[in-house]
């Protein structure tokens, strides 16, 4: 898409607040290709680690870079151009048709003040047609179900074109169908040359569709590597703190509960 | 994602069957401004025939006849519809944006203490017995206080954030509630007293070229500017995050948006007074007629919020032989009109 292959990277990041180390010391590096989940226990500090990879929160220590620039000094159109944000729910408050939120995704090329152009135009409507939610292009957003929203979410990502794709939990919304093709549209992606950061609750969403997985335990980055080596039952164990048996079969793993 | 089943025709969006439609709704609204607004300078006391408002505002020839029917046209009822408009149009724009910016369908812009701050400001004029100029002057600059006040507090709570602003809105609207309160009670209540509660329940029967000299302009361009922002609006009316990560520049441009809102609403306080639920209702009649993308919402509400304050005008000042104040219909319609729009969205909903 962009000439240089994109890269989205965190060095010794330090994430304070209420004087609680919400993260410590987090390094992470996600390139062109790669589908990197983070994994963690709720309160872990996924989500802030996502806000300050984003340029949302400001790390009190550390810096990310983006494409090799620090995040600053990036302008926040151009930012948006290389590095979009999937979140994992959007809270509708007006009847906008899933064509018009899809559309909200050009803003970094369009700008506020100009209206969209063929480009743009176009651009919605691939994205539309590949999330497959052309056919509810007139639809008000707020009659969708959980899985559309999330589906038209990620269009609107698609729409905006940037290589970057920053998603928070994009699998929980979804039915199980649905979680099974959007794994395999994440790693189509990836094959694309598009760099996809995400968070998940499930072990085996990662194991399925990442190409790294990162462990986060207390604000700080405990493992980080392929997901068939990072992710078994002593890791899991103790970074949700239950007992889990795994079982691997035909090249695929599962968790059990060990009372 | 490889199923082919939803792949519609390319044409399709192009071809836009809503686009039909919403031409459509604009003619409409258009033309039933213009017929309201024919229709209002003819009625009244001194009925004027259609022919004869058109003679009046057309005409050049002066004999006896016509220029009793200028006085009564072009001097009297003229500049109250332009004023009519102008109000109407600015507080369902302003009502609008706050809407968006609050991420509510249900503020109004009285939302950040605008209303009670003019009130206040208005209100202690009266009873410092100040010419009528600076009745206005005061209800604009208590106003633009009370907003003041209330983005204070919400910048003192935490910067930007959303529910900051409304608790501090609250709290300004709660204080200058009381200061209106007290200014009422020492007020005399032989003749100041029943002057504020008339000047509060809201008129455009004072309204003559001279105000609109004053008011005109900035209501306009004002109304204006936020009606050019639409995709401003639209960015806006995504969670902080998400409008962030498209580039949009959050914090700045929704105190923008508030200034301006907020600028206007104290304009047309000072004009007319406090006119209640035209703010809140307008622009979910508009919404339902073209959605919530702002491009077509903002000047829909526009017109429709000019239609609706002329034809409550025409009302307040043809329904008996004395004037019934504006704000006074517009909340007996008001609250009529916005059960049906719930009524209507719910069954939308379901």
């Amino acid at each position: 898409m962009s000439p240089p292959a994109a890269s989205l990277a965190c060095r010794q990041v330090v994430f304070v607040r209420d004087r609680r180390r919400v993260l410590d010391d987090v390094s992470l590096t996600v390139s062109a290709g790669e589908v990197v989940s983070l994994l963690g226990a709720n309160g872990a500090g996924k989500s802030s680690l996502l806000r300050i990879m984003l340029g949302l929160l400001r790390p009190q220590a550390g810096e990310v870079r983006l494409d090799g620039r620090p995040l600053p000094r990036w302008s926040a159109p151009a930012r948006a151009r290389r590095m979009a944000y999937v979140p994992q729910t959007h809270v509708a408050s007006f009847p906008y048709t899933v064509e018009q939120v899809v559309a909200l995704g050009r803003l970094p090329h369009a700008g506020l003040g100009r209206a969209l152009g063929g480009e743009d135009r176009e651009a919605v409507q691939a994205a539309l047609q590949r999330m497959q939610v052309f056919s509810l292009a007139r639809r008000d957003y707020t009659s969708l179900s959980g899985g559309e929203r999330q589906r038209v979410l990620l269009a609107r990502a698609l729409a905006q074109q940037a290589p970057i794709l920053v998603m928070d939990e994009p699998m929980t919304a979804l039915d199980y169908g649905h979680q099974v093709r959007m794994q395999a549209l994440l790693r189509e992606l990836a094959s694309e040359g598009y760099a996809i950061l995400n968070t998940t609750h499930r072990p085996d969403e990662a194991l399925q569709v990442a190409t790294r997985a990162v462990l986060l335990q207390h604000g700080r980055l405990i493992a980080d590597g392929p997901p068939q080596q990072v992710i078994d039952a002593g890791s899991m164990s103790a970074l949700y703190g239950v007992a889990l048996t795994q079982l691997d079969a035909s090249a695929q793993r599962f968790f059990t509960h060990r009372p | 994602m490889s199923r082919s089943t939803d792949r519609p025709d390319f044409d399709d969006l192009s071809a836009r069957p809503g686009h039909q439609r919403r031409i459509g709704i604009w003619i409409a609204a258009l033309a039933m401004l213009a017929a309201v607004s024919l229709g209002t300078l003819g009625l009244g006391r001194y009925p004027v025939s259609p022919h004869e408002v058109l003679l009046a505002l057309l005409g050049r020839q002066d004999s006896p006849a016509l220029s009793v029917l200028r006085m009564v046209v072009i001097e009297v009822r003229l500049p109250r519809l332009l004023a009519a408009a102008l109000v109407g149009a600015a507080l369902s724009v302003a009502g609008a944006s706050y809407q968006t910016v609050f991420r509510n369908p249900l503020v109004s812009p009285g939302l950040l203490g605008v209303l009670s701050g003019s009130a206040f400001g208005a209100a202690l004029a009266i009873v410092l017995a100040a010419h009528p100029l600076w009745v206005q002057a005061a209800a604009f600059a208590g106003g633009l206080t009370a907003a003041a006040v209330g983005l204070g507090i919400a910048g003192a709570l935490r910067s930007g954030n959303v529910l900051a602003l409304v608790l501090g809105g609250l709290i300004s609207d709660a204080l200058f509630s009381s200061l209106l309160s007290l200014v009422k009670y020492v007020a005399d209540p032989q003749n100041q007293l029943p002057a504020i509660v008339y000047w509060l329940l809201g008129s455009l029967a004072q309204v003559g070229w001279d105000d609109l000299d004053r008011f005109a302009v900035p209501l306009a361009l004002g109304t204006g500017l936020l009606c050019a922002g639409g995709r401003l609006l639209d960015a806006l009316s995504l969670s902080d995050d998400e409008a962030r990560s498209l580039g949009v520049p959050v914090t700045a441009l929704r105190l923008a948006v508030i200034a301006l809102a907020t600028l206007i609403s104290a304009l047309t306080v000072s004009v007319a007074g406090i006119i209640g639920w035209i703010g809140l209702l307008v622009p979910h009649m508009a919404r339902l007629l073209v959605g919530a993308g702002h491009r077509q919402l903002l000047p829909l509400s526009a017109v429709i919020g000019a239609i609706v304050l002329i034809l409550a005008d025409t009302c307040a000042r043809s329904v008996s032989a004395g004037e019934v104040p504006l704000g006074i219909v517009t909340q007996l319609f008001g609250a009529l009109g916005f059960a049906l729009v719930l009524r209507r969205l719910r069954q939308d909903a379901s």
